[in-house]
Formats: C-alpha cells, sequence, structure tokens
C-alpha cells in the first residue's frame, strides 16, 4: 500500500473519528456548509441505503465492554463499550421511571421488544445495526428498515394526525434549509431505546433532524420529549453513513419466523402426543 | 376447551388483530370453482367489445404524467380489488358480456361470502347464529362480511384475471397431486405448531405483494414510490414493500432467496418491466400466503416478469407472466387495470398483536389434553 494511500485511509479514520466526537460532544450542528446532489425539487438528495455505525443499540449511553447473556454464545454475545450516542449527562429518568427501567434491565432477556421481531419505533430504528433505506421521490419520503421490514412513510405535504397509536409513529417531514426535519408523533410505550432497558411511554414526541454533511455523511439527531418518562427534553445524535459497494440493496430480514420459537415454542405439540 | 370455543375465540382475535385465517381465494386451494363468476352464456353469441383501459382518459385529452426524469409516473394509491376470478369459470368465454359482467359485478360478492361461509362453517353474513364448525381442521373463522373484493369487475371485460386460451393455471400433474396431498396434511396437523399455519397468519407475508400482484379478500391497496433508482410498491398488511432496482444492475446472488425475490426493472418505451428471481421456496403457490412448511412449491426455477404502463389518468394496466417448471406446464400470464383509490395505507402490525396463533396453538393443545382425558377414563 503507498503512501498516499495510506493517508487518505488515515485522513478517513480521522474524519470518522471526528464525526464521532462531534455526535456526542458539539451540542448542535443543525446546518453544514456541504451542498451535495440535489433532487429536481433543489432539495438535498437523500435516496440511498444508510446504517449507523455504533453501540447505541446496546446502550445508547457510554459503557464499558460487557459479557454476554447468553452462555453458549461466548465471546459472540459480549457488549462492545461505547462512547454513548446521547449528548450530556445521564438521562434525565422521573424516579419512577428510573425504578422502570431498572426493572427492565434486569427482564432484558425476555422483555426487550427487539427479541420478539417487534418493529423497533423511533429513534431505533436508526441505529439497530441493520441497513434501511430512504426512497425519496416528488410524492414523500419512504424509510424501509431490514430489520423486520418496519417502514415508514413520511409525509412532507401539509401536516397530518394520526389516528391513533403505532409502533413506528407518525412522521410529518419538512425542510429547514438543506437539513431535514422530522416530527414523529404517536409511538405507542411498547418499543424500548436499546437492549439496556431505556424506554419511553406513549407521551414520546421525536424531532429528528438529518443534515447531510458529504455525499456518504448524514448527521443525524432526535430530540426526545416524554413528560411522563423525563424530567427533560434530551438529544442523542451519530452520523449515518451510506453504503456505497456498487451491489448494496437492502435485503429481506423477515423475522418473526426467527422468534416463533422464543414467542410459541411452548404452545408446540409434544411428538407422540 | 372444544374447537366450536377455540373458533369464537379465535375468530374474535382475529377481528381485534386483523390477521385472516381465510384461506387465498385461489383455485390452487379450492381448484375449478372460480366463485362469483357469471354464468356462461350459450344464448347469447354476440361477440363482446372488451372495454380498452385508458379509453375514457384518452378521449379527455389525457397524457401520461411525468416524473422529473421523463419516466411515466407511477405514483400513487392504487387498488386491483375486483370480483373477476384469478381463473376463468368452465365454459367461460375469454371476454364477458356486458350483461354478465352486470350480473358478476351484482352477485359477486355476495356469491364469495356464502361460499366461503359454507366451506368454512362460519355463521353467515345475515345471521348471529354459529354453524358447527365444518372446515377441513374444525377451526373456524370470522365470516365474510368482512371481506371487501371491491364491487368491480376488471375494467378489461375479461372473465378471469388469467388471460390465454384456458384462463386456467397449467398445473403439472404432478403439482394437481401435490396440492390435494397438502390439503390432507393440512387436516392432519392444522396447529401442531406455528409453521403448521399459513404464512398470512404468521405475518410473514401477504398475499398481495407478490409476485405477481393478485387482489384477494381485503386490503388490496398498493402505494408507490419512484425515483430514477427505485420503485418501492408498499402493501399495508405486514408492512411488506417491494424494493424494485432500475439502476440496470444484475440479480443479486441465487444464493440469497427472499420472499418477494429480487427485483430488477427497466423501462421499455412508457412501460417498465419488473423481472423478479431468486424467490425463496416458503411462500405459498402464488402469492405469499398459503405455503406451509413442508408443503410448499419449490420455487427455484420461479421467474416472474410484470409490466406497469399508465394508460388512463385514474388507470395502471398490470400485466405479468409466471414461469416456474415443474410447477407449470409452462408460463401463465394474467392482467389487471390497477385503479387510483384515495384509500391511505395505515401501519399494520400484524406480528406485534397476533394473539390469534396463540389461541390456536392453546385451544388446539387444550382439545388434545382433553381427547387424552377422555381417553384414560374410557
Amino acid at each position: 500500500m503507498g503512501m498516499n494511500r495510506l493517508l487518505v485511509l488515515a485522513l478517513a479514520v480521522a474524519l470518522t473519528a471526528s464525526a464521532q466526537t462531534q455526535s456526542s460532544q458539539s451540542p448542535s450542528q443543525s446546518q453544514s456548509a456541504y451542498r451535495g446532489p440535489r433532487t429536481p425539487g433543489g432539495k438535498p438528495d437523500l435516496n440511498g441505503i444508510w446504517q449507523a455505525m455504533n453501540t447505541a443499540n446496546w446502550d445508547i449511553q457510554a459503557h464499558s465492554a460487557a459479557p454476554g447473556r447468553i452462555v453458549a454464545l461466548g465471546a459472540q454475545d459480549a457488549m462492545p463499550a461505547g462512547l454513548g450516542v446521547v449528548e450530556g449527562g445521564p438521562l434525565p429518568y422521573l424516579p419512577e421511571a428510573l425504578a422502570k427501567k431498572k426493572e427492565n434491565f434486569e427482564n432484558r432477556l425476555t422483555a426487550d421488544p427487539e427479541l420478539k421481531c417487534f418493529m423497533p419505533g423511533v429513534p431505533r430504528a436508526m441505529y439497530q445495526p441493520f441497513p434501511f433505506q430512504i426512497v425519496q421521490s416528488t410524492t414523500g419520503i419512504l424509510m424501509v428498515y431490514e430489520f423486520a421490514e418496519a417502514v415508514r412513510t413520511i409525509n412532507m405535504g401539509k401536516p397530518t394526525q394520526s389516528p391513533g397509536d403505532t409502533w413506528m409513529g407518525w412522521s410529518n417531514g419538512r425542510w429547514d434549509g438543506d437539513t431535514l426535519v422530522i416530527d414523529v408523533t404517536s409511538q405507542n410505550d411498547q418499543t424500548w431505546f436499546d437492549r439496556v432497558g431505556d424506554f419511553h411511554s406513549d407521551a414520546l414526541h421525536v424531532v429528528e433532524r438529518f443534515v447531510p454533511v458529504s455525499s456518504g455523511i448524514i448527521q443525524y439527531e432526535a430530540t426526545i420529549t416524554d413528560p411522563k418518562t423525563f424530567s427533560r427534553p434530551w438529544k442523542m445524535s451519530m452520523p449515518l453513513y451510506r453504503h456505497v459497494e456498487k451491489n448494496a440493496q437492502l435485503l429481506e430480514f423477515k423475522c418473526v419466523e426467527f422468534a416463533e420459537e422464543l414467542v410459541y415454542g411452548s404452545l408446540r405439540r409434544k411428538s407422540e402426543q | 376447551m372444544t374447537s366450536q370455543s377455540v373458533a369464537r375465540l379465535a375468530a374474535g382475535a382475529f377481528v381485534a388483530v386483523g390477521v385472516c385465517l381465510v384461506p387465498l381465494r385461489l383455485p390452487a386451494q379450492a381448484p375449478a370453482q372460480a366463485p362469483g363468476a357469471a354464468a356462461p352464456s350459450t344464448a347469447r353469441p354476440a361477440a363482446p367489445k372488451p372495454r380498452p383501459a385508458g379509453e375514457k382518459g384518452a378521449a379527455r385529452g389525457w397524457t401520461v404524467p411525468r416524473t422529473p426524469d421523463g419516466k411515466p409516473d407511477l405514483q400513487g394509491l392504487w387498488t386491483n380489488a375486483t370480483v373477476t376470478p384469478l381463473e376463468r369459470p368452465d365454459g367461460a368465454k375469454e371476454f364477458a358480456t356486458a350483461e354478465e359482467l352486470a350480473a358478476l359485478e351484482k352477485r359477486g360478492n355476495r356469491d364469495e361470502q356464502a361460499k366461503a361461509d359454507a366451506e368454512r362453517g362460519t355463521p353467515a353474513a345475515s345471521t348471529e347464529t354459529p354453524a358447527a364448525p365444518a372446515r377441513r381442521n374444525g377451526i373456524g373463522d370470522y365470516n365474510a362480511i368482512w371481506w371487501e373484493l371491491g364491487k368491480k369487475a376488471l375494467e378489461n371485460s375479461r372473465s378471469s384475471i388469467i388471460t390465454g386460451p384456458s384462463g386456467k393455471l397449467p398445473h403439472t400433474p404432478e403439482t394437481v397431486q401435490r396440492l390435494a396431498a397438502n390439503r390432507e396434511y393440512e387436516r392432519l396437523h392444522p396447529a401442531d405448531g406455528p409453521e403448521f399455519r399459513d404464512n398470512i397468519e404468521r405475518c410473514l407475508a401477504w398475499i398481495t405483494s407478490g409476485p405477481p400482484m393478485l387482489p384477494t379478500f381485503y386490503n388490496n391497496t398498493y402505494k408507490i414510490y419512484q425515483t430514477p433508482k427505485t420503485v418501492a410498491i408498499l402493501v399495508e398488511m405486514i408492512h411488506d414493500v417491494r424494493l424494485i432496482h432500475l439502476d440496470g444492475s444484475a440479480h443479486s446472488s441465487p444464493a440469497v432467496r427472499q420472499w418477494m425475490g429480487d427485483s430488477r426493472g427497466h423501462w421499455e418505451g412508457d412501460t417498465l418491466v419488473v423481472e423478479t428471481v431468486n424467490i425463496n421456496s416458503k411462500r405459498g403457490y402464488i402469492g405469499g400466503g398459503g405455503g406451509r412448511s413442508g408443503i410448499a412449491p419449490n420455487n427455484d426455477k420461479m421467474k416472474v416478469t410484470e409490466r406497469f404502463t399508465r394508460t388512463a389518468a385514474d388507470t395502471i394496466m398490470y400485466q405479468f407472466t409466471v414461469e416456474n417448471p415443474g410447477i407449470y406446464t409452462g408460463p401463465w400470464s394474467g392482467e389487471i387495470p390497477m385503479k387510483a383509490t384515495d384509500e391511505p395505507l395505515y401501519e399494520y402490525a400484524c406480528h406485534e398483536g397476533n394473539y390469534a396463533m396463540h389461541d390456536i396453538l392453546s385451544g388446539a393443545r387444550a382439545d388434545e389434553a382433553a381427547a387424552a382425558k377422555g381417553k384414560e377414563k374410557k
């Protein structure tokens, strides 16, 4: 490998590292000087396949590496350390909510909705270790997630109201300059933020900001407001990386069949009954 | 718990959840009884005049709407709900007369309801008295009043969705035998475990998503998004999304088998042509539903070619050809003019609320326990 290539690689690593550091340190990066490809309507073109590269799905807060939960899986199931994606100090849980989080943690091996292949909700869908695709057309935006084939349709027209609570919420989007802002309401209280039991209520209100900072990176922020669970709003942020493989495509991970034994196994007919 | 109480329990859960036991309205499972079709008219030799899709629009000087890159714009909400059956009724001609179509539209849905209710032993839509479950596995489900086939026959005036001289699925003799064996297998193993139930009950795949995209008993709505490189087709049930790649790339590795296969599209003039391969063998014979473990067809060689053409302000002409050597004696084709609709899609959390699966399995286990206890007493 020539010196030039090494340099490019080092630069890429440094950029990535700085983006990650920025994510948890700079409080707000709402706009960017970057001007990338545009849609015919003149908005940033976010079409593509994206994925977070962090350990937030394990734990959105800073955490040490830790042993796995299933002995047979050894190192494979162990939790990698992470600097966290939450800006500021510990999550501002209300006292009862903090107790609930601890209970969730104790029960995480059976209670995490991810185990059962339930739709992950927002923002967890954005940083599960699976890619998702943004289909940004002239009529609106569709986000398709590989995990559980979860889907969000983003209404880019006049804001509308959900007729009821759902797993993936109700998304109204708008452009703030070159930033895509999505207001997510009407999520139910069944989804978690991560595998250690961080959770929310049905009062959850998420405001997401997608700031394109290069052709390969969207800086993603989610501001969480949930007065039933937290004493104040808080924010998480992270870069989302574009899949640049020439043959990149979203594949099916219809995980229901992988969770059936867990969910229904006890109801299976015993052989020779 | 008796079968009947299981049936009621399951039916209640299904209504609440929306998961459904109703088998796909396809002759693959109910052969040679295309329901709701106009009786063939022998007394009316007059050649039927097909109603060409788009006639109305064209008359108004309609032109194909286009996306900014100049391609026909397929976006929006569409439905393929119809009372026209998949297979042509025995004796019917390829095209129906206006009178036959009117009769079909008047009777279609009610015929479907009556037939379905009788087949499954569910209470008729007009009565609240439950009949004894007569379905092959003794488990009933909600009656056909919940069905929504639309009110219209296909506006192409065809007597069936399937085109061609026979209008029937060209099953090989082996497939016919296999389908009969499957029905016996289902009867013997109605609820041994989740994989013994239909894919749609398991929330694994919905019928309409295809390919081919065929209508079923309800929720026949599609939402299409289109960019220069991707066409995404979303259906509400089981939040299935087909992602069709238009970038000219080759199919992905055949080692990757998917429920909806691997779809690549290209434009031939103003028609979007989509070719799909690498469909898994867990699906049913035609759409996503129907396949139960151990009795699904081998889809290794299945290929579906679809053509989407905007023909009017409110119409996409959808045409398809299915090839699956070994399952069929040859390719078979069909066409459906899909109509614009203003029915929006919402989230359909199928698996997350699938209490019906729990109830079906636990009910079956309770029945077995009761039967075993009865034996002991004797």
